[in-house]
C-alpha cells in the first residue's frame, strides 16, 4: 500500500507550487499554529514521542525524547534550538528541496520546537553553498516576521522568538551536532568532546538541541493530524513518512516522500523509473547515504527501508540517500571515491580519523588498481577498526563502515583484481 | 596568504550588511559572524580572502587574527589563494561521479583550456572539483557562483563554459529540462495537487 | 565522593576528577600525548582511551568526568588494541628520524612506542611532509614531527595569553603555525618546547648540543627575577649546557620565562676568570695575593665611615651575610642592597614581601597593580595573574603608563596622584577595593625607585593596608631583584641616614647602580662577569656564578630555597663568600666560619628566617605607622626597559641578544624571512 497524496507532509517538495506564506497557508502551514503551542510544552513534547518519529539527520534518535532532555526550566542561560541545515551527506538533498520550495514548513516548525524546548531563539545553519535555498528561506523567515507569525509574542502566542538564519562556508563535519555548535560561534568546524552533551552545554555554553531539517519540517504536521496519523504510517518504531533521494544508475533520479518501511525495490521502481538496464542489472546500493556500508543486489531485493530493517543488514537508514549502482560500477573506485571523500571532510583534529582517513584512501586508490597484497585487505579490515568506534565523532565511523561494507560483500572482486594485477606482473616478466 | 600588505574596508553597504548580521548573536557573541563577515569580504575582494581582509575582520569582531585564519583556512568556500573571479565547482564525489561528473570535469577542462585547481590567464575563471554539493538527484552537477547547474553531461558542460567565457546568460538548474527533483519526465506523487505559478 | 572500580581495584575520588585523574590516583598508568594537567582539555590523541563496563565504545580517560558507580578496565584486549591502533596511526606520518631528532631520549612518541605500540610497520604508503614554520630565536620546528596534540596552542592561547599560535587547514593537511609565521611574542614562550611530547618544537640555542643522557643534572633555582623558579640545570663537563624548569607549584608550577632558561649561554661569555689591580688606569691580571692585599690595605686605610658596600641583585644569602660581617669588623656601617634607590622600609618583613604568595594569587578576587610591569618584572607572577583570570571573577586595576599583561587591566591612572585619589576615597576605585572580598596590591620598583618613593610606600602601604582581611595579608612587593629580600633580611641597609661620601666602595656584584656618583673613590668588584662593576673596578675579584655555588636565595615572598652547584667557577674564579673570608684573613680580622655549614649556621642563628627551607612563614598584615610627606613626581616609569638584558649574565648572552632584537628592538625582522642556520 503506497503513501497516499493525501499523507505527504511536504506537499510542495518539487516547487511546482508558490514556496511564499501565501502558498504555504493554502497547503495548510501556519494554520491557527496559537492552538499548537497551547497544547503547552509537555503536551507538545509527548506528541512528539507518541508519533515515533525519529530524527531525520541519519541517527535516528527519537525527536520527542530529544526534546524532552533540554531542561524543564532555565537556570538563568537562555535555551537554544538549532537546526542542522548542512546537508552534505553524500547522496542526500531533501533539506535542500524542503528549504527551497517548502521553507514555511521549516519556520513553523522551528517556532514550535523552540517553544517546546523553551528557547526563545533558533539558529537554522545552512551549509554555504546553498545561496538560493538560504535566500529562499530567508524570504520565508521575513514573511513570518512581517506577519507576526515569529517575532514578539508569535502567532498571538505569547511566546516571544527570533528565528535566525546563518550560513555555512564549505565544510561536511558541521553536520556533526557540536562541530555545528563550534562552527556557529565563530570556529573551526571541530567536534566537541561529549558530554557535556548539548542538552546541558551546547551554544555558547547553553542547553541546546540540534535537529535535522526534516526532522524540524515535519513536527508542524504531525501535531496538526495527530501523532496517530503519524505513528500509523510505516511499521513499528520505523513510523511516518519520509523524503528518500534516490541517485545513481536510475532511470529517473528524483526526491520522493515515501512511507517508512517501503521495500527498496518498490520505491526504485514506483518512483526512480527503475535500475539501469533493469533490476537485474543490479550490482550494489549504498541505502542511506554515503556513511553507510554497500548492500549487494540480494540484500536490496528484498529489504524494506527503514531503520530497523537496514540495521539488521549491518547497513542502515542515514538519510534516506539511495544511491544506486549497476553492474557497470567499478564498486571498488565507488568506495575509494568516498574514501577521498572522507579523507578531505575529515577535520584533522583526533588522530585515528585524521591520520587514518589518508591511510585507508590511499590503500583504496590500491585496491583499485589491484596494486596490493591479499593480506592487506585484512589490514584494510583491521584499519578500518581503529578508526571505528575510537574518534571524537560519528566522522571516523562514517569512514570507515563503506568500506567494511565492501569487503564484506565484495572480498572477491577485491581480490581478483589483485590477481589479475599480480598474473599481468608474472605474464610480463 | 602572502599578499602585499594592502587595506581593505567594507563598502558602507557591506558595512550595514555585516552590523545586520552581527546583530543576529547576543553581545559578547559578536565572533559568531566570522563566517558571514569573511564571506562578504571575500565577495568584495574578487573573491579572494588576503591578510587584509582577515585583519579587518578580525579587528571588527575583537578577534585575534590567528582565530581568523583558522577558521578561513578550515572551511572551503574560502580561498587563501586567487581562485579565479569566477569560480566553476564540480562535484565529483560518488553520486555525481556514478553519472558521469568525469565527463563533466573533461569538458569543462576543454572548453576553459586549463585543469581543475587552475584559473585563466586572465584570472577571471577558476575551475576546481568540489566534494558533493548536496544535488546528488540531479547529478551530475556543478556551481558557478551561488548557482548549481544541474543533469549535465559533457556536452551540455561544455555549452555552460562557452557561455560562461562568452559572458551571456546562464540558465541554473537542471540542464535536461525536468523542472527540480522530479522524476525526469514527470512526477509520480504529489499529481493530486496541480501545479501554479510560483 | 564517587566510587568506581578501576581494574578490580574499588577507589573513592573527589568528585568532578577526570577517569584518567582516578586512573592515577589508582596508580593505574594511562598514556597520553595531548592531555596536560595544566592545560583545557582536548581529547584529541586518543591515547588515553579506557574500557568503561556498559559503553558501547572505548572512552577518553582525560575527557570522561568519573560517575558513581563506572567500572574501567584499562587492561583489557580492547585497551590495548585501540593504543596499538592510535601509536601506529600517530607514526603513520611520523618521520623516521630519531636519530638526528633533538627529542631522542625524552620523546613522549618514542617511549610510548616502546611500551603500546607495535613491533613492525604496515604503512606504505608516502608520507606527508610539512614545512618548518619560524617561531622566533628560541623554538626550532621540524613540523614534519608534529602529531597536531596543539598542547602548544593551547599554552600560547591559555597559558601565556598570547592568541597567536594556531592550527590551519583541516584533516591530515592541519598545520600548527604561528600567525604569519611571527616569532611567538611572549616571555614565557620556550615552554611550548617541553610540552611538545615530540621533536618538532624543540630548543633553538640548544640545537644539536647534547643528548639527554650525556648530560649531569642539578636541581637548582633560578635568579634571573625575584621569584625564585625551580630550575635544574644540566651540564656536560664544567659547561651548563641548558636550564629546564622543575615542578614547584608554589613559585612556577611548572613553567619558567625565556629569560630563566636561555640567558645560560651567557655564563661562557666575559667571565672574570682570575683577579685584577687597576694599574696607570689599566686592569692588569694578579693573583689573589696580590688582590686580597691592595683591597685589605685600602680598607685599612680608609676611615670606617668612608667605606661603603653595595649588593647586586644576582648575591647569594651567605655572602652578602659574610660581607656584612666584614663591613662590621670594619665598623663600616654604609650599606646597602637597594640598587636601583627603591624607598623600601626593612624594619619588618611584611613591609617587603610578597605577602599573599604567588599560590595565594589564585585566592584573591580583585587586584590593584601599582608602579610595576609583572609581564616583564616577574613573569611567572603574571602568568599565576592571567591563570587567576582564567579562573574568572577576577578584575586587575593597575597605576603606572599603559600595559598589555596579557588579560584585561583597568588602568586608573599613571602616577602618585591617582594612588592618592583612592587612598583619600575620592576615587570611585577605593569603594571597589573596600568592597572586595580578597583584594590584593602589588607594588613595584617603579614606584619606589624614584625620589618620592617613601612617599609613594606610603600611600600604597595604606591601601595595602586595606586590603587585608581575615588571614589575609594583600599587601605585595613586587621585587625584580634575586638577592633583594635576603639582603633585606640580613638588613644590608644603612645604618645611619645621610652617610659620608666614600672613599672605598666595595660592589659584591653590583652592576645596575650609577656608579658616577661615586666619585673618584675605590672601587673594589667582586664578581662574575666583566659587566660595568667590573669596568669602573679598581680591584676584581672574580666570583662564582648562580649555577657554580651553593646558595641560599630567598624569593619575593620570603621562600628560602637553595641554589645548588652545577659545575665550578672558571679558572681562578671562587665561591664568593669565600673570597670574602679570605679577604677577612688578610685584614687579619678573621670571620667566624670556615666551612660553608658554619656560615650557614651562624647565618640562621643570627636570622632564624633562614631556617625553614622552602617555605613561606606568613605575615600577618600589621598597619603601617610610618610617615610620610605627599608624593610631588609624575607617572611612574617602570624599572625593565629590556626582560631580556636586566643583569651581567643575560647582557653577556648571544641567545637574549637576538631576543632582545627580535622583540624590543625591532631590529631584526619577527618573521619567516630571517635566515638562520637552521631554518628552512
Amino acid at each position: 500500500m503506497a503513501l497516499q497524496d493525501k499523507d505527504r507532509i511536504f506537499t510542495n517538495l518539487y516547487g511546482f507550487q508558490d514556496f511564499r506564506l501565501a502558498g504555504a497557508r493554502k497547503r495548510g502551514d501556519w494554520d491557527n499554529t496559537k492552538a499548537i503551542l497551547d497544547l503547552g510544552r509537555d503536551a507538545i513534547i509527548q506528541q512528539m514521542k507518541d508519533s515515533g518519529l525519529r530524527g531525520r539527520g541519519g541517527a535516528g534518535f527519537s525527536a520527542g525524547l530529544k526534546w524532552s532532555f533540554m531542561p524543564k526550566k532555565s537556570d538563568g542561560r537562555p535555551h537554544y534550538l538549532v537546526v542542522n541545515a548542512d546537508e552534505g551527506e553524500p547522496g542526500t538533498c531533501k533539506d535542500r528541496d524542503i528549504m527551497r520550495h517548502d521553507p514555511h514548513k521549516l519556520v513553523e516548525g522551528c517556532l514550535i520546537a523552540s517553544f517546546a524546548i523553551g528557547a526563545n531563539a533558533c539558529y537554522i545553519y545552512i551549509r554555504g553553498e546553498f545561496a538560493r535555498e538560504a535566500e529562499n528561506l530567508q524570504t520565508a523567515i521575513d514573511e513570518a516576521y512581517a506577519a507576526g507569525l515569529i517575532g514578539k509574542n508569535a502567532c498571538g502566542s505569547g511566546w516571544d522568538f527570533d528565528l535566525y538564519l546563518h550560513r555555512g562556508a564549505g565544510a561536511y563535519i558541521c553536520g556533526e551536532e557540536t562541530a555545528l555548535i563550534e562552527s556557529l560561534e565563530g570556529k573551526k568546524g571541530q567536534p566537541r568532546l561529549k558530554p557535556p552533551f548539548p542538552a546541558g552545554a551546547g551554544l555558547y555554553g547553553c542547553p541546546t538541541t540540534v535537529n535535522n531539517v526534516e526532522t524540524i519540517a515535519v513536527a508542524p504536521t504531525i501535531l496538526r493530524r495527530g501523532p496517530a496519523w503519524f505513528a500509523g504510517i510505516g511499521r513499528q518504531n520505523n513510523t511516518g513518512t519520509k523524503v528518500f533521494c534516490i541517485s545513481g544508475h536510475v532511470n529517473k533520479p528524483c526526491n520522493v516522500e515515501e512511507e517508512m518501511g517501503i521495500p527498496l525495490k518498490e520505491i526504485i521502481e514506483r518512483h526512480a523509473g527503475g535500475v539501469r538496464g533493469g533490476w537485474d542489472n543490479l550490482l550494489a546500493i549504498i541505502p542511506g547515504g554515503s556513511s553507510v556500508p554497500v548492500l549487494p543486489k540480494a540484500i536490496c531485493d528484498t529489504v524494506l527501508m527503514d531503520f530497523d530493517s537496514l540495521r539488521a543488514q549491518r547497513s542502515g537508514l542515514g538519510t534516506a540517500a539511495v544511491i544506486v549502482m549497476d553492474k557497470s560500477t567499478d564498486i571498488v573506485k565507488a568506495i575509494a571515491r568516498l574514501s577521498k571523500f572522507y579523507m578531505h571532510e575529515s577535520c584533522g583534529q583526533c588522530t585515528p580519523c585524521r591520520e587514518g582517513t589518508g591511510w585507508m584512501w590511499r590503500v583504496m586508490e590500491r585496491m583499485v588498481r589491484g596494486d596490493a597484497d591479499i593480506a592487506e585487505i585484512d589490514m584494510l579490515q583491521e584499519v578500518t577498526t581503529q578508526i571505528d568506534g575510537h574518534t571524537i565523532c560519528a566522522l571516523g565511523d562514517a569512514a570507515a563502515w563503506p568500506i567494511q561494507g565492501l569487503i564484506r560483500h565484495f572480498r572477491p572482486e577485491m581480490e581478483r583484481r589483485i590477481a589479475e594485477r599480480r598474473g599481468l606482473k608474472q605474464a610480463a616478466e | 596568504m602572502s599578499a602585499p600588505r594592502k587595506t581593505f574596508a567594507f563598502t558602507p553597504e557591506n558595512l550595514a550588511e555585516a552590523k545586520k548580521i552581527i546583530a543576529k548573536y547576543p553581545a559578547g557573541r559578536q565572533a559568531s559572524a566570522v563566517m558571514p563577515l569573511l564571506a562578504i569580504a571575500q565577495k568584495q575582494n574578487d573573491n579572494l580572502l588576503t591578510q587584509a581582509e582577515l585583519e579587518y575582520v578580525a579587528d571588527m569582531l575583537g578577534m585575534a587574527p590567528i582565530r581568523v585564519h583558522e577558521v578561513a583556512s578550515f572551511y572551503t568556500m574560502y580561498n587563501l589563494k586567487p581562485a579565479g573571479k569566477v569560480q566553476v565547482q564540480v562535484c565529483t564525489t560518488t553520486p555525481c561521479w556514478l553519472r558521469g561528473s568525469d565527463q563533466v570535469v573533461e569538458a569543462c577542462e576543454k572548453a576553459l583550456g586549463i585543469h581543475c585547481g587552475e584559473v585563466t590567464a586572465d584570472g577571471k575563471i577558476g575551475l576546481i572539483e568540489v566534494e558533493c554539493l548536496g544535488a546528488c538527484v540531479n547529478a551530475p552537477m556543478l556551481q558557478i557562483g551561488d548557482d548549481y547547474y544541474e543533469d549535465l553531461d559533457a556536452e551540455s558542460a561544455r555549452k555552460l563554459m562557452e557561455a560562461l567565457k562568452a559572458g551571456g546568460v546562464l540558465k541554473p538548474g537542471p540542464q535536461n529540462g525536468r523542472k527540480t527533483s522530479e522524476p525526469l519526465g514527470g512526477a509520480t506523487t504529489l499529481t493530486s495537487f496541480p501545479a501554479e505559478k510560483a | 565522593m564517587p566510587k568506581l572500580t578501576i581494574d578490580g581495584q574499588e577507589i573513592e575520588v573527589e568528585a568532578g576528577i577526570t577517569v584518567l585523574q582516578a586512573c592515577e590516583r589508582a596508580g593505574v598508568e594511562i598514556p597520553r600525548f595531548c592531555y596536560h594537567e595544566r592545560l583545557s582539555i582536548a581529547g584529541n590523541c586518543r591515547m588515553c582511551l579506557v574500557e568503561q563496563e556498559k559503553a558501547p565504545k572505548p572512552i577518553a580517560s582525560c575527557a570522561m568526568p568519573v560517575m558513581e558507580g563506572m567500572v574501567i578496565k584499562t587492561d583489557t584486549p580492547l585497551v590495548k588494541k585501540a593504543r596499538r591502533g592510535v601509536m601506529e596511526f600517530l607514526l603513520v606520518n611520523h618521520p623516521l628520524d630519531c636519530p638526528i631528532c633533538d627529542q631522542g631520549g625524552e620523546c613522549d612518541l618514542q617511549d610510548q612506542a616502546m611500551a603500546y605500540g607495535m613491533d613492525h610497520g604496515r604503512y606504505h604508503e608516502n608520507k606527508r611532509a610539512v614545512r618548518d614554520k619560524y617561531m622566533g630565536p628560541l623554538v626550532k620546528t621540524i613540523m614534519t614531527r608534529c602529531i597536531h596534540c596543539t598542547r602548544c596552542v593551547r599554552f600560547a592561547t591559555e597559558v601565556a595569553g598570547v592568541e597567536e599560535l594556531g592550527a590551519l587547514g583541516r584533516g591530515e593537511h592541519m598545520e600548527i603555525t604561528t600567525y604569519l609565521e611571527k616569532a611567538l611574542a611572549s616571555e614565557v614562550s620556550a615552554n611550548v618546547i617541553d610540552l611538545c611530547p615530540v621533536g618538532a618544537l624543540t630548543s633553538r640555542p640548544y640545537a644539536f648540543n647534547a643528548r639527554p643522557w650525556e648530560l649531569r643534572k642539578t636541581e637548582s633555582v633560578d635568579v634571573m627575577d625575584a621569584v625564585g623558579a625551580a630550575i635544574r640545570v644540566d651540564t656536560r663537563g664544567r659547561e651548563v649546557m641548558r636550564v629546564l624548569p622543575r615542578l614547584n607549584e608554589d613559585v612556577n608550577e611548572e613553567w619558567i620565562s625565556d629569560k630563566s632558561r636561555y640567558a645560560c649561554d651567557g655564563l661562557k661569555r666575559q667571565r672574570l676568570d682570575r683577579p685584577y689591580i687597576r694599574k696607570d688606569g689599566k686592569l692588569v691580571p694578579a693573583s689573589w695575593g696580590e688582590a686580597l692585599g691592595a683591597v685589605a690595605a685600602k680598607l685599612k686605610g680608609t676611615a670606617p665611615a668612608k667605606i661603603a658596600a653595595r649588593v647586586g641583585d644576582l648575591a647569594d644569602a651567605e655572602s652578602i651575610f659574610a660581607l656584612k660581617g666584614l663591613m662590621a669588623s670594619l665598623g663600616a656601617t654604609n650599606l646597602e642592597c637597594r640598587q636601583d634607590g627603591a624607598h623600601l622600609p626593612s624594619a619588618s618583613r611584611g613591609d617587603y614581601l610578597f605577602n599573599t604568595t604567588i599560590a595565594g594569587i589564585e585566592k584573591a578576587d580583585l587586584c590593584l597593580i601599582v608602579g610595576a610591569n609583572p609581564r616583564w618584572e616577574a613573569a611567572l607572577v603574571n602568568t599565576r595573574l592571567r591563570k587567576r583570570y582564567m579562573m574568572g571573577g577576577f578584575k586587575v586595576a593597575a597605576i603606572g603608563p599603559k600595559l598589555d599583561l596579557t588579560y584585561p587591566v583597568e588602568m586608573l591612572g599613571d602616577g602618585p596622584s591617582t594612588l592618592a585619589a583612592i587612598a583619600d576615597g575620592s576615587h570611585p576605585f577605593a569603594e571597589k577595593l573596600k568592597s572586595a572580598k580578597v583584594p590584593m596590591l602589588i607594588l613595584g620598583m617603579g614606584a619606589l625607585s624614584r625620589p618620592d618613593g617613601a612617599a609613594v610606600y606610603a600611600l600604597a602601604r595604606k591601601l595595602g593596608d586595606a586590603c587585608a582581611r581575615d588571614g589575609w595579608n594583600g599587601f605585595n612587593v613586587l621585587h625584580t631583584a634575586a638577592s633583594r629580600v635576603a639582603a633585606l633580611d640580613l638588613g644590608f641597609v644603612p645604618a645611619t641616614q645621610n652617610p659620608e661620601a666614600p672613599e672605598v666602595v666595595y660592589l659584591l656584584g653590583a652592576d645596575e647602580l650609577d656608579l658616577a656618583k661615586f666619585g673618584k673613590a675605590f672601587v673594589i668588584y667582586q664578581g662574575h662577569h666583566g659587566d660595568r662593576g667590573a669596568h669602573r673596578a679598581d680591584v676584581i675579584l672574580p666570583g662564582a656564578a648562580y649555577t657554580e655555588k651553593n646558595g641560599i636565595y630567598v624569593n619575593l615572598e620570603g621562600r628560602v630555597q637553595l641554589g645548588r652547584l652545577a659545575s665550578t667557577p672558571p679558572g681562578e674564579a671562587r665561591e664568593d663568600w669565600k673570597i670574602v673570608r679570605a679577604l677577612s684573613d688578610a685584614l687579619g680580622k678573621p670571620l667566624p666560619f670556615n666551612t660553608l655549614e658554619a656560615l650557614r649556621q651562624k647565618l640562621v642563628q643570627a636570622h632564624p628566617v633562614f631556617a625553614p627551607i622552602g617555605q613561606v612563614t606568613p605575615v600577618a598584615s600589621m598597619p603601617w605607622s610610618g610617615s610620610a610627606s605627599a608624593p610631588s613626581g609624575g607617572a611612574f616609569a617602570y624599572p625593565i626597559q629590556n626582560f631580556y638584558m636586566t643583569d651581567p649574565i643575560s647582557r653577556a648572552s648571544a641567545t637574549m641578544a637576538e631576543c632582545t632584537e627580535a622583540f624590543v628592538t625591532g631590529t631584526a625582522p619577527m618573521d619567516a624571512n630571517r635566515g638562520t642556520g637552521t631554518h628552512g
